[in-house]
């Protein structure tokens, strides 16, 4: 803690061992005296969005007894599509947890309880028993974790805070006590270089090194998470079942799953057709390789090579909301699909046609790292206007995606191969060939539309200069 | 009839040259040209019996030395040739140079003593570049085996390779003492008197000797060399605590190999660590005050080994940033080092490590050697010295009888340019005016590949022509065409030469490649020897050889020469 102001932040890291070190022995820590007043406060499931009715404990960051300072993760709940970490609005003690891991509970109801001095913590845990909700769990999580509390007499809708730091559980030990709680991130050279190297995001990585430092196969393991098919890295609650399925069982879908499953049912309301076209990418997949180094990924080559061609074609971008109407957007948010653990989420590039590739590049690496820490924002996976779906890198020629309900396109692009091809003058050739087959909602765009839509994007592809614009 | 010969030497020589195991120590070179004389002296007419060579050696010997190891160390090493003082040479501080410097002497004819006042070998035989090339050719070793691509090229399989840290260490410390031993035995051979202790000067051509009591010797000589050598530099701010910040002295030790080393200063001393760390599994932070790292190198060779020596490995840096406080690790915290802007002097981070190693260059050690009563005074501890090692006083005089050479003078910290200065000042007392070509002192850094150079950089090369008025060439090749290196799939490499077009003067070599270190002394000993380009290119080179890389190197320089004057004649032979 003297070093917290060497680094120069009123930050406190999180879990010193000194506090650890509390839950047996209680006592010592000089108690502010002026606090005689005392009060057990209830702390609620927060609503994390507004389509949320109940929420899952991921993990409970804090244990039965430990101190808790404002603005402190408490516990990690999980809502349709993200893991959050929910603060602590009060300085306290975590006097008793009432749901605990792996539990769903309601929004709004009692989920832990805060008392506010040592002393209470007892009168807390007594006001617990009379209530219903099970006992036991905390004490044994005693992994220090980051995290906030989130007390209060608040209700459920107050604002939340989700945190910076990641969700618990996860490999590793403590946060690093230099990273200020997540916002500075110590990391080893190689984990830095592979970060880099992988487009991985370190702001996301709970570090296993020693001082809770990023080591290299935090990268790693966070990289695999974010593939799909990547295994381990999952947030506490979820590693039970991760990737070994217990055949003959039957399994209730994650919040997630839930929210994929209605939205593909509600897609069966619009009428959609699908279009495909081929694109020859010698000439992207020369400049790819000319930027890659400085950290251009193809997805984010192929999004802003979308977002220009929509630019073009603002029909492409519109969508229908009430079966009457185009509501044209005014901006172009490419959403691309991206398979993590136990789910498909779709972060969204935002005003993808006016940001350079670098910067574009960059923020998608920072998608998809919260995607796979599950700390997405709403406004990170919601504002999609068109949507990319790519399998090219499994080696997948083509296949037809499902148009997201709420948006007018989506577009499934298939593996870059080369291609044995004919030419006007008579002549056969190798080209690389991609095959891309939009999938679009008829109401709105029609297929000359996809057509001339398509024409552009090719144009733009094969002859890639302003990409780099 | 040559090995009879080789053989009557083996005394001396065979020392001398199991002393070539270690890489800057200059005494095998002066003893191996010493057996090359004598070939040639001998060699040439001689076609009698072996026994007879033999015998016409020794006498040709001790006709004009006490030279001969083995009557020189039955006799001691003669007589003081001037009368009135106890030798005619004594050297402070037995490491390289003093060791070379002592060797010459006695070949010579000075009756020589040399005071050390810690362990014979000082500082590159103890701890410096003799240990630390056990570690770096374990280093080496490793980073190849562990390298599965480069071992799948030839075919090889190798499962995982791993090490015992302490063999390692073992490893570095049994060489660091063989080394030492033959150091010994060598002087001990010639009959060069070792004493034992601190030597302070009391006054001109009077010294005294011993551990600072009542029981200190006083000698006189005739001339007296200081060869007191350096210790790293440690900048203040940095607690060393010999476990978690540690300097050079330590990490040879190898008492650890931490998952997370900083390296503070990023010149030869910590390119060599970062080699071995790296190899070992360590990850790697430089902190270099520079605004980049490796400073001193040619540019382009620097650029080039950043490329191949950091970039592709577990290291990371800082440039343009102080160390200003390194607190070893204690109570569960790691080390702290807080980085400051090195301009603006503003704090700028924190790093948290597992140890810190401070290769920052090193300090004169010239304390304690009396200077005081003989007016000189040091400049930030090294002692001034003209361009023959005499030592300058206060008032900018020449102290008579007095010089320093070795990194205690500063003018070029390396083993072997302290043993050449040595010799150098050797002959003078001897009568024979010498003043050395530092230009031509070649200088290396091991790493895999290795870094080596000699003369001057393109930017001084530059400068220099800037000043003088004369135009500068550059001639570069690379590995990637030589045979041999590429036999050994090492074709990541090259080789630079800065040079005159208008007179083939050879200004600068800069090698960065396999075996760089053994390459550079064609290149060194062209510049020494005053060889111009135009000669050397109808040098002719093993096939195939890594040596090729000069040999095309030189060819490929264009020297404006109506005819090279030197073409040898037609010999029918």
């Amino acid at each position: 803690m003297s070093h917290s102001h060497l680094l120069h932040t009123s930050f406190v890291p999180t879990a010193p061992p000194s506090l650890r070190r509390r839950i047996g022995g209680g006592s010592h820590l000089p108690r502010k005296p002026h606090l005689i007043q005392s009060k057990i406060r209830e702390i609620f499931m927060p609503a994390l969005s507004s389509t949320m009715t109940e929420g899952k404990i991921v993990s409970w960051v804090k244990s039965e007894g430990d101190k808790l300072a404002k603005g402190e993760s408490v516990v990690v709940v999980e809502s349709d599509k993200a893991d959050m970490d929910v603060e602590s609005f009060y300085d306290g003690y975590l006097a008793a947890i009432i749901v605990d891991e792996g539990l769903s509970a309601a929004v709004g109801s009692t989920i832990a309880l805060l008392a506010e001095t040592e002393e209470e913590i007892a009168l807390a845990q007594s006001k617990k028993s009379s209530s219903p909700a099970s006992p036991s769990a905390a004490g044994s999580n005693d992994a220090p974790v980051v995290l906030e509390e989130m007390p209060s007499p608040v209700p459920a809708s107050a604002p939340v805070v989700a945190s910076v730091s990641s969700n618990a559980g996860a490999v590793g030990s403590a946060v690093h006590p230099a990273s200020e709680g997540g916002k500075r991130v110590v990391a080893s050279p190689y984990a830095k270089k592979l970060a880099k190297d992988l487009g991985v995001d370190l702001k996301g990585i709970v570090g296993s090194g020693p001082n809770g430092r990023v080591v290299a196969k935090d990268v790693e393991a966070a990289l695999a998470a974010v593939n799909v098919g990547g295994g381990a890295a999952t947030t506490a609650a979820e590693v039970a079942k991760p990737s070994g399925v217990e055949l003959g069982s039957v399994v209730p879908f994650t919040t997630m799953q839930s929210a994929v499953s209605r939205n593909m049912v509600e897609s069966l309301a619009v009428p959609t057709f699908r279009v495909g076209y081929t694109f020859t990418t010698d000439a992207l997949d020369a400049l790819y390789k000319k930027i890659k180094s400085k950290g251009v990924t193809m997805t984010a080559l192929l999004a802003k090579a979308t977002a220009l061609a929509l630019v073009q074609h603002p029909v492409v971008n519109s969508s229908c909301r009430d079966g009457k109407s185009f509501t044209y957007n005014s901006h172009i948010n490419v959403a691309v699909a991206v398979a993590i653990d136990g789910g498909l989420i779709t972060p969204v590039l935002q005003d993808a046609d006016k940001i350079d590739i670098y910067s574009l590049s960059r923020k998608w690496k920072e998608l998809v790292d919260k995607a796979r820490a599950k700390q997405l924002q709403p406004q990170e996976y919601n504002l999609g206007t068109f949507t990319l779906s790519n399998l090219g890198m499994f080696g997948v020629d083509r296949f037809d995606a499902i148009l997201p309900p709420g948006t007018g396109a989506i577009m499934a692009v298939g593996a870059s191969e080369p291609t044995l091809v004919g030419t006007k003058d008579g002549r056969i050739g190798l080209k690389t060939q991609m095959q891309v087959n939009v999938t679009a909602d008829h109401r709105v765009i029609y297929g000359a539309d996809l057509a001339a839509f398509l024409q552009t994007l090719a144009k733009i592809i094969e002859d890639p200069k302003d990409l780099t614009l | 009839m040559q090995s009879a010969i080789s053989l009557s030497l083996s005394s001396p020589s065979l020392i001398a040259r199991s002393s070539a195991a270690n890489d800057t120590c200059p005494s095998p070179l002066r003893s191996l040209r010493f057996c090359g004389l004598r070939r040639e002296a001998f060699g040439a007419g001689a076609s009698s019996a072996a026994t007879s060579l033999r015998l016409a050696s020794f006498n040709s010997r001790s006709q004009h030395s006490n030279l001969n190891g083995v009557f020189a160390a039955l006799k001691g090493n003669g007589a003081p040739s001037s009368s009135g003082f106890d030798y005619d040479l004594v050297i402070i501080g037995a490491g390289v140079g003093g060791h070379g410097a002592a060797l010459h002497a006695v070949e010579k004819g000075l009756k020589t003593a040399i005071i050390e006042g810690d362990v014979v070998g000082g500082t590159c035989v103890n701890r410096g570049c003799v240990p630390s090339k056990a570690l770096l050719a374990v280093s080496g070793r490793m980073r190849e085996l562990q390298n599965e691509q480069h071992m799948k090229s030839f075919g090889l399989q190798v499962a995982a390779a791993g090490y015992d840290r302490q063999k390692v260490a073992d490893h570095a410390n049994n060489l660091a003492s063989k080394i030492r031993s033959n150091l010994t035995n060598s002087m001990k051979a010639l009959g060069v008197d070792i004493l034992t202790g601190f030597g302070t000067i009391l006054g001109p051509q009077k010294l005294k000797f011993g551990k600072g009591d009542s029981g200190d010797k006083i000698i006189t000589a005739k001339d007296i060399i200081v060869a007191t050598g350096s210790v790293p530099l440690v900048p203040k701010g940095i607690e060393v605590d010999g476990k978690t910040v540690i300097t050079s002295d330590h990490a040879l030790k190898l008492e650890s190999v931490p998952q997370w080393i900083a390296i503070v200063g990023s010149g030869y001393i910590g390119l060599e660590f970062s080699d071995v760390y790296t190899a070992l599994g360590s990850e790697v932070t430089f902190i270099e005050a520079l605004d980049q790292i490796m400073p001193g190198f040619d540019p382009e060779i620097g650029k080039l080994a950043q490329r191949v020596l950091v970039n592709p490995r577990k290291i990371d840096s800082y440039t343009g940033v102080f160390a200003s406080k390194i607190t070893p690790a204690k109570d569960g915290k790691p080390v702290q080092i807080e980085l400051i802007d090195a301009k603006t002097k503003e704090p700028k981070e924190t790093l948290e490590v597992d140890a810190a190693l401070i290769a920052t260059g090193r300090a004169p050690f010239t304390e304690g050697l009396g200077l005081e009563n003989i007016n000189v005074q040091t400049q930030r501890g090294f002692v001034p010295v003209d361009e023959r090692m005499r030592v300058i006083d206060a008032n900018g005089k020449l102290v008579p009888h007095l010089y320093c050479i070795g990194d205690a003078n500063g003018k070029m910290m390396l083993a072997h340019a302290a043993s050449a200065q040595g010799i150098s000042v050797v002959e003078q007392v001897t009568g024979n005016d010498h003043v050395l070509n530092h230009l031509s002192i070649p200088a290396a850094c091991f790493t895999h590949p290795e870094i080596s150079m000699v003369g001057l950089t393109e930017p001084q090369a530059r400068e220099k022509a800037e000043k003088e008025g004369f135009e500068v060439s550059i001639a570069k090749t690379s590995f990637k065409a030589n045979t041999k290196a590429l036999a050994e799939n090492e074709g990541e490499g090259m080789a630079k030469l800065i040079y005159r077009p208008d007179n083939g003067e050879i200004l600068g070599v800069h090698i960065f490649g396999l075996h760089a270190a053994d390459l550079i002394h064609e290149a060194s000993n062209a510049i020494a020897m005053g060889t111009r380009i135009q000669d050397i290119k109808f040098a002719v080179h093993a096939h195939p050889t890594l040596s090729e890389v000069l040999d095309e190197l030189f060819k490929s320089a264009k020297v404006k020469l109506t005819a090279p004057k030197t073409v040898a004649k037609a010999v029918p032979v």
